[in-house]
């Protein structure tokens, strides 16, 4: 039974097979009915027989852990990489969620995309994400996940810059691409390191191998530190956050499923996936935690001062996987986990709702020149009012569980007030201003430019998934998943009730706040404070590293136009090339001209001869 | 019967060592294939020369057995020389020796 769950990536990968094969066999391209049965059919399958697993290990044994091995991969000296698969409940969540609001956004991107050119090219990466993204959850060794890690960076890569025609998406996909790879390095290097120490890098025996004996602490703190700079760049926190914003030049339900719901919480997984380690590292821990805070005010205050939808949501996601790595760092595992399941259901759910404002809108981003649509567009404004309460953490929301368990722990974690429940809290404050900041700014207020021509583009085929992701959004918040078995039991401490209090008020004071500065805004958003222009640039991260890393490095290049080095190869090729010449020269056919050299050099060597 | 040490084996060794530079030179200086064909049979001749003051001046035969062969050593090297000029005519139209220098770096 547990069997068939090798089969939760190979049918992505086979859809995605079929969709770049098409061309081979066909010369026109095939009609989107077809494409979308292959592209929407596989995940769907992959959902159903996740599901179906799912159900049957829980009703079993909950606890049961199950290994698959498919075959070897490599085996250099005492390096063994099997092509294998770890199951467990964390294991089993991942899946749920990438099949699941991966099926259900490969749904609406039927309808999304039903005007584009390239339909069977966007749904082969779709599938292909899918794939990647499956076997970096399901990996049992470190480097079939950097396998998969690689494989959704390139997804995302080329999702992004997926309307290629528009040279800024390059340009966004670019730097995507090179920002992660920093991280990826770094987690690279980790895994080296790992190796090195415990000659193994299969994750159980990891962690058995440091169970069993003593270990070098600062060996440890390193490796996580360097696990934590891949998971950094992947889930896109500070210091290397400023990928994403840039990210939402693709599709809208691309942003929705790689940019939101599952990729950038790969970072989230690697670390509660290696926990034992980061559990051995004080250090490790409290830079995870104060990562994860610091990130999730900067983009929260950058969400607030944002003019384009996605680029707002796109903060909120940064500031969200902030939450994720706050608990992390809290040592709060299962609510990192939870954060990151309610968050994929409401996030798929926001953006997938701003893709429907964004084509009933004919493409128009600005929030400025929305506004009043809640009557033309009410299906998308309920469901975009779903989101933003749960992104809040409004009480009773799915949100408000997942975020009020971090919160707790973090407050747990230092027993009493500390920076890390304060940047929580005020985190929790700016993320009600900017939720609904957006959701008035959008939805509510006076009609702009844009609403006078705005269309209802929803089909029943986008609808359908955004109804489903509103429910998931909104009850979510009962799903905890079973996740003891994975991180252990936490003991249930009692908190004073003004703990809660302080927490359900935040989001409510929040709204209050949006309700008063922004229901009535009418500014274009071209003027702003330069504090908001501060925020809007996003800190000014871009402009440092422009500044930093970008300008010096195209100083250098400028420099090394010829390529230093390579004139040291260039110099040989030109001596020996000289050399040939002088002596290509002396062979000029001249049959006097040899005779004449032969005799000189017949008169010498007698010369010698005799002088010697 | 003993042979008779010839007078003048520096004359001899000046004469041939003459005759060997101006068929030397001529080599190096003429252009005319045929020319340069006579040049070595000069040098061949002043080598067989040499064979022969030698072989008189130590009274040893060897000297003219080694004359008979360098004759027919030039004889055999002139009937194919002269056949590869004619070759070189034919295909030329010329006897310039430096027209020949299609081998070269």
């Amino acid at each position: 039974m547990q069997g068939l769950l090798a089969w939760v990536p190979l049918l992505p990968l086979i859809g995605f097979l079929i969709l770049v094969a098409i061309p081979l066999f066909h010369r026109s391209e095939p009609p989107q009915k077809f494409v979308a049965c292959i592209g929407v059919g596989s995940v769907g399958l992959a959902a159903l027989l996740t599901m179906i697993v799912a159900f049957t290990l829980f009703w079993k044994t909950p606890s049961e852990l199950v290994n698959i091995s498919l075959w070897q991969w490599m085996l250099v000296d005492n390096l063994q990489v099997g092509f294998n698969f770890h199951i467990d409940w964390l294991t089993i969540v991942m899946l749920l969620i990438i099949t699941g609001v991966g099926f259900l956004i490969h749904l609406y991107s039927v309808g999304y995309m039903r005007d584009d050119m390239d339909f069977r090219r966007y749904f082969a990466y779709l599938n292909l994400f899918v794939c990647a993204m499956l076997i970096l959850v399901l990996a049992d060794n470190l480097v079939l996940l950097y396998l998969g890690w690689e494989g959704v960076g390139l997804c995302s890569y080329l999702l992004i810059g997926f309307w290629y025609k528009e040279p800024a998406n390059g340009t966004a996909a670019q730097k995507a691409f090179i920002v992660t790879r920093i991280g990826d390095t770094a987690m690279a290097i980790g895994l080296f390191l790992l190796f090195y120490e415990f000659s193994t890098l299969n994750i159980q025996q990891l962690i058995s191998v440091i169970d069993g004996q003593e270990v070098n602490t600062e060996i440890i703190t390193l490796a996580c530190l360097l696990l934590l700079g891949g998971a950094v760049g992947k889930s896109a926190q500070l210091p290397l956050q400023t990928w994403l914003p840039d990210a939402m030049a693709g599709p809208t339900p691309v942003s929705a499923l790689i940019h939101a719901a599952t990729m950038v919480t790969a970072g989230v997984y690697l670390i509660a996936r290696m926990h034992p380690l980061y559990m051995l590292s004080e250090v490790a821990m409290n830079a995870v935690a104060f990562v994860g805070a610091t990130t999730l005010l900067i983009s929260g205050f950058s969400a607030i001062a944002q003019s384009d939808i996605k680029r707002v949501l796109a903060y909120s996601t940064i500031s969200q996987i902030g939450y994720m790595f706050l608990a992390l760092g809290v040592g709060a595992w299962s609510g990192a986990i939870f954060h990151l399941m309610t968050h994929a259901f409401f996030k798929a759910l926001l953006f997938l709702s701003a893709g429907s404002v964004i084509l009933s809108l004919h493409h128009e981003q600005n929030i400025f020149s929305m506004g009043g649509l809640y009557r033309k567009i009410p299906l998308t404004f309920i469901c975009f009012t779903i989101g933003c309460a749960c992104l809040a953490a409004l009480p009773f929301t799915s949100g408000f569980y997942s975020k009020d368990h971090i919160l707790l722990s973090a407050w747990e974690y230092h027993q009493g007030v500390n920076i890390l429940w304060l940047a929580g809290i005020l985190g929790a404050l700016v993320t009600g201003v900017y939720s609904f900041r957006l959701l008035f700014l959008v939805f509510l207020g006076k009609e702009g430019t844009a609403s006078t021509h705005c269309k209802d583009a929803n089909t029943p085929v986008m609808s359908i998934p955004l109804c489903i992701l509103a429910a998931l959004a909104l009850f979510g918040g009962l799903l905890a998943p079973p996740l003891q078995a994975v991180f252990g039991v936490r003991p249930d401490e009692d908190h004073s009730a003004w703990i809660e209090g302080v927490a359900i008020a935040m989001p409510l004071i929040g709204l209050a706040i949006a309700w008063r500065l922004f229901l009535h805004e009418q500014k274009s958003g071209e003027q702003r404070s330069p504090l908001m222009q501060f925020w809007f640039s996003g800190w000014g991260f871009d402009w440092l590293y422009g500044h930093l890393l970008v300008r010096p490095f195209k100083y250098l290049s400028q420099i090394n136009h010829n390529d230093i080095i390579d004139s040291l190869y260039k110099g040989t090729a030109a001596v020996s090339r000289q050399m040939n010449a002088l002596l290509s020269a002396s062979q000029n056919g001249q049959v006097r001209w040899y005779l004449t050299s032969f005799a000189v050099g017949s008169i010498l060597f007698l010369a010698l001869l005799v002088a010697l | 019967m003993p042979i008779e040490t010839a007078p003048g084996l520096e004359a001899g060794i000046m004469l041939s060592s003459i005759l060997f530079c101006l068929g030397l030179a001529g080599l190096m200086m003429r252009r005319n294939v045929i020319f340069m064909l006579m040049c070595v049979e000069i040098c061949t001749n002043a080598a067989a020369l040499m064979f022969v003051v030698a072989g008189a001046h130590w009274g040893n035969v060897d000297g003219q057995v080694m004359f008979v062969f360098v004759v027919t050593l030039a004889a055999a090297e002139v009937a194919i020389a002269l056949a590869l000029v004619l070759q070189f005519y034919h295909r030329k139209h010329t006897v310039d020796i430096d027209q020949l220098n299609e081998l070269r770096g």
